[in-house]
């Protein structure tokens, strides 16, 4: 049964990992650049709920919702300001752009909230589940976390599929070139995709923040990198890769840390990705792109 | 025994026959011209003599020795050496050292030698300057030699990527649209330079152009493509006469 | 000619670099050195090895690597190790440091080769994750490793020490997260001079040799480097491991400064990666002297500005992203462009005016 109970903890952290991959997934998919500071968004989502919840005493839906307003806002001025005015440049000055972000809002909430780890209350209020006579007992949080999980899946497929402005983004991923000869206004689309992606950032940071109580500053920068991984190893600009990525990535995080070292753990999901990457670089259900000669 | 030879070359893009059934045979010496409309394959043909892809089927010998499926750097030092479309310069680096870049296999001296500047390495730095500085001259860009190469204007960034070719001292070169985005004046200027390093350097060389004018000024010989395939060749002025040729670029 | 040019330009970086030692035994003799700067000093040949050394990586072979500090740490744990281990073999400590440099820089040079085997045919994002993977992998490894020595022989475990089995003669040299004790503190500031000196000599000359103008060819255009016969994986492979192994160095230095040597999130991982890539950017990608001017100015200030430590790392966020938006975007270089522009015009009609 221990195994069982290991095996959904790791579904729900892949989960997790999942709705962060789904941002990167989609940024890099779009403006195809690797947005190192969407860790720290998370982290930015988890201390406004914190603020909200912790410090005003609001309800915790309410609370969510200020961490989606913000993260929202955060990840479009980001966009606006940090990583417009590089469209074109290399892909070298835009990572270290995107990495002096990061630093930026880690220092930031460093300045504001200090370097001690904050006590997060948990936003999910749903009892656990027990199964099999009381011997299985799966937690309020990771039930949600799951459930939340397919339910976001879900939705952003219909979106773009369904939708306009999902339309556009797909256009713009396959040629910004061609969509902006079809009256697509690019700038706008990437704008949108970093919204999206951003206020699932705060989704991600409340349901990380509920199964992981201890907040600071630099919470979200090793999940951050972890949901990368997801993402590479779904095949970057996949949805449903990201869902895979995340959940296999989860499980065996997991799973290592109960069966061979839990202080080796994180160098297994990282060996896990260079295997990935050796084997077939462009993930599980990645596109092959080859350069023009 | 012929300089270039290729026989039955083919390649398949997921199904499309993107080259298929090439032929052709180049003296030593001569001035070539390949062409064909847009899209025939003609930058695929230069791809495939340089092992840029593998070809599905077919063979080429450069002065006898088979070069089939061989990787870039050995064709290379097989003896060709290759102009791109898009011109791909080294831009960072001076005008000098994109030739001597070009240079780098025939004039070796170890990392060590260079790290703790033996003796070899200023013999060795001298001669790369000397002969750098030779083929600068040919292509009147010595002036320039310590511009980074992205200062260039446009038509010596050109006249720079064929003297890089030349630095590798090759028996056959390839020209992919030497004379594109030049003017007139460029481009009889261009015509000129080609034809004396085919004589100065006793140079083969096959080109791939769209300007008439050039291709029948200094082609000796053509072959044209069209859907991959070769449509003619032979004498420059027989083959730009032939009427398929005209219906290839015209349309019916 | 130009060669003259290139010649003075690395007599000015020598220069500098003799110019601050000067400036610190004159303020030796003269006893206007502080302890707080006098601690400064060790640290900051280290930093300075360290941005130049991945200044090879990214600047000249156009490689981002996020992995520098585990080339760092296999190299201060390899030298440490050894420094413990041939305490009685060989009693003199110079002797023995000198020995560690040599053998970190090897380790740290084949993990180099071994690492950049597989990764260097990645690009460019691809790159930059799978090297912070390996830093993080490297340090992770570290932790859990226990290595003892008795009579008969070393032990290895990846559990803690009982599990070693040693006898009573034995003696615990790595042991896990607690990391490496006893290292002599032989690191003078003199020492980091001088390899700070051949640092700057292996990476200048590098530079401006065949090979470098070959890594370089690959960093400007690979298609057309490999069009004209240079051996892509080759030198790739060569700047990739001649920049782990000056790491290595720098991490050799760094472990005989300490008495305990661990493999912490804050001194090998992979936001010490981004520190030393920080370094780098803000001197001038490729830029030598810059970046080690920048790893002087950046590690000495913050710590002699006491006032200024709290905001060190949001100042260098931000001055990061300035210089970024100024030096690589499209319309920021347009705009120098057109200002060039305008002053050389108005300097032309000023002669002609004149």
């Amino acid at each position: 049964m221990s195994f069982l109970s290991y095996l959904i903890n790791g579904i729900s952290l892949g989960s997790i990992y999942a709705i962060i991959a789904l941002g990167y997934t989609m940024v890099y998919g779009i403006a195809r650049m690797l947005n190192f500071a969407h860790g720290d968004i998370i982290m930015v989502g988890g201390f406004a709920i914190f603020t909200a919840v912790s410090t005003m005493g609001l309800s915790p839906l309410i609370g969510i919702l200020v961490g989606v307003v913000v993260c929202t806002v955060l990840g479009v001025v980001i966009e606006t300001v940090a990583y417009r005015p590089l469209r074109g440049a290399s892909s070298l000055a835009v990572l270290i752009t995107a990495i002096g972000v990061s630093y930026l809002l880690q220092n930031i909430a460093l300045l504001v909230f200090g370097s001690n780890a904050r006590q997060f209350t948990s936003v999910v209020n749903v009892p656990s589940l027990k199964l099999a006579g009381g011997q299985l007992s799966i937690s309020g949080v990771t039930l949600v976390t799951i459930v939340t999980c397919i339910v976001i899946m879900l939705a952003l497929t219909t979106f773009i599929k369904k939708t306009k402005i999902g339309q556009a983004m797909l256009a713009v991923s396959e040629d910004k070139g061609a969509a902006t000869l079809m009256g697509i206004n690019v700038n706008r689309t990437i704008a949108v995709t970093f919204a999206i992606g951003s206020a699932l950032a705060a989704v991600a940071g409340a349901l990380l923040c509920s199964t992981y109580p201890s907040l600071t500053p630099y919470t979200g920068s090793m999940p951050g990198i972890k949901a990368f991984v997801a993402a590479v190893f779904g095949g970057i600009g996949s949805i449903p890769g990201a869902l895979i990525g995340g959940v296999i990535l989860g499980v065996i995080e997991n799973l290592s840390k109960a069966y061979i070292s839990s202080q080796l753990s994180d160098a297994i999901v990282f060996a896990v990705l260079i295997v990935v990457l050796l084997v077939r670089p462009t993930g599980i259900l990645g596109k092959k792109i080859n350069e023009k000669v | 025994m012929a300089m270039l030879e290729v026989k039955n070359l083919g390649i398949l893009f997921g199904g499309l026959k993107a080259v298929d059934n090439f032929n052709v045979t180049i003296e030593k010496g001569q001035l070539y011209g390949l062409i064909g409309p847009n899209g025939a394959g003609k930058t695929t043909v230069f791809n495939l003599l340089t092992g840029v892809y593998k070809p599905d089927n077919g063979s080429i010998h450069l002065d006898g020795v088979n070069i089939t499926g061989k990787k870039t750097i050995e064709i290379n030092q097989e003896g060709i050496a290759r102009t791109f479309q898009n011109i791909r310069l080294f831009k960072e680096l001076s005008v000098l050292d994109n030739v001597k870049a070009g240079l780098h296999n025939h004039h070796p001296y170890s990392t060590l030698e260079g790290i703790f500047r033996l003796p070899r390495y200023f013999k060795v730095e001298k001669e790369m300057n000397e002969k750098a500085m030779e083929l600068l001259k040919v292509f009147d860009l010595d002036k320039e030699c310590e511009y980074k190469a992205s200062n260039l204007p446009y038509g010596k960034q050109r006249k720079l990527e064929i003297a890089r070719a030349l630095a590798t001292d090759p028996k056959l070169l390839l020209l992919d649209e030497p004379a594109a985005g030049m003017n007139p004046n460029e481009t009889a200027e261009l015509m000129k330079t080609i034809r004396f390093v085919r004589d100065n350097f006793d140079m083969t060389i096959l080109l791939i152009e769209h300007d008439m004018k050039l291709v029948s000024g200094i082609c000796e010989r053509l072959t044209v493509l069209n859907f991959g395939q070769v449509l003619t060749q032979g004498e420059t002025s027989e083959v730009l006469n032939d009427k398929r040729v005209i219906t290839a670029y015209l349309g019916e | 000619m130009k060669k003259n040019k290139v010649l003075i330009q690395d007599l000015i970086t020598y220069g500098i670099v003799f110019l601050m030692w000067g400036l610190v035994l004159l303020m030796e003799t003269t006893g206007s050195m502080t302890s707080l700067l006098r601690g400064l000093l060790v640290p900051l040949c280290i930093y300075a090895i360290l941005a130049i050394s991945l200044n090879l990586t990214v600047g000249i072979l156009g490689e981002l690597s996020l992995g520098h500090a585990g080339f760092m740490c296999v190299g201060a744990f390899s030298g440490a190790f050894f420094t413990r281990c041939m305490e009685g073999a060989i009693p003199g400590v110079g002797l023995r440091f000198f020995l560690a440099l040599i053998l970190g820089a090897v380790v740290a040079g084949i993990f180099g080769i071994l690492i950049g085997i597989p990764v260097l045919r990645l690009k460019g994002d691809y790159l930059a994750i799978v090297t912070l993977a390996f830093g993080e992998i490297i340090k992770n490894l570290i932790n859990v490793m226990y290595v003892g020595r008795d009579a008969s022989g070393f032990h290895f475990s990846i559990k803690d020490t009982t599990s070693l089995g040693l006898d009573e003669t034995g003696v615990v040299i790595i042991k896990g997260a607690q990391g490496i004790t006893g290292t002599p503190r032989a690191a003078t500031f003199t020492i980091g001079m001088v390899l700070l000196l051949i640092t700057l000599f292996i990476v200048l000359n590098l530079m401006h040799s065949r090979t470098g103008r070959a890594i370089m060819a690959i960093r400007d255009n690979r298609i057309a480097a490999e069009s004209i016969g240079i051996h892509i994986t080759k030198y790739k492979l060569m700047a990739f491991s001649i920049s782990a192994a000056l790491a290595g160095v720098a991490g050799v230095v760094y472990a005989h400064s300490l008495s305990t040597l661990a493999a912490t999130s804050n001194n090998f991982g992979y936001n010490k990666s981004i520190m030393i890539l920080v370094f780098v950017v803000l001197g001038g990608l490729g830029n030598i002297r810059g970046s080690m001017i920048a790893a002087i100015v950046l590690t000495a200030l913050p710590e002699l500005l006491r006032g200024l430590n709290d905001y060190r790392m949001l100042i260098y966020a931000i001055v990061l992203i300035v210089m970024m938006l100024f030096n690589s975007s499209p319309k920021a270089i347009e705009m120098r462009g057109v200002l060039m522009e305008k002053f050389r015009h108005k300097k032309s009609a000023e002669k002609e005016a004149a």
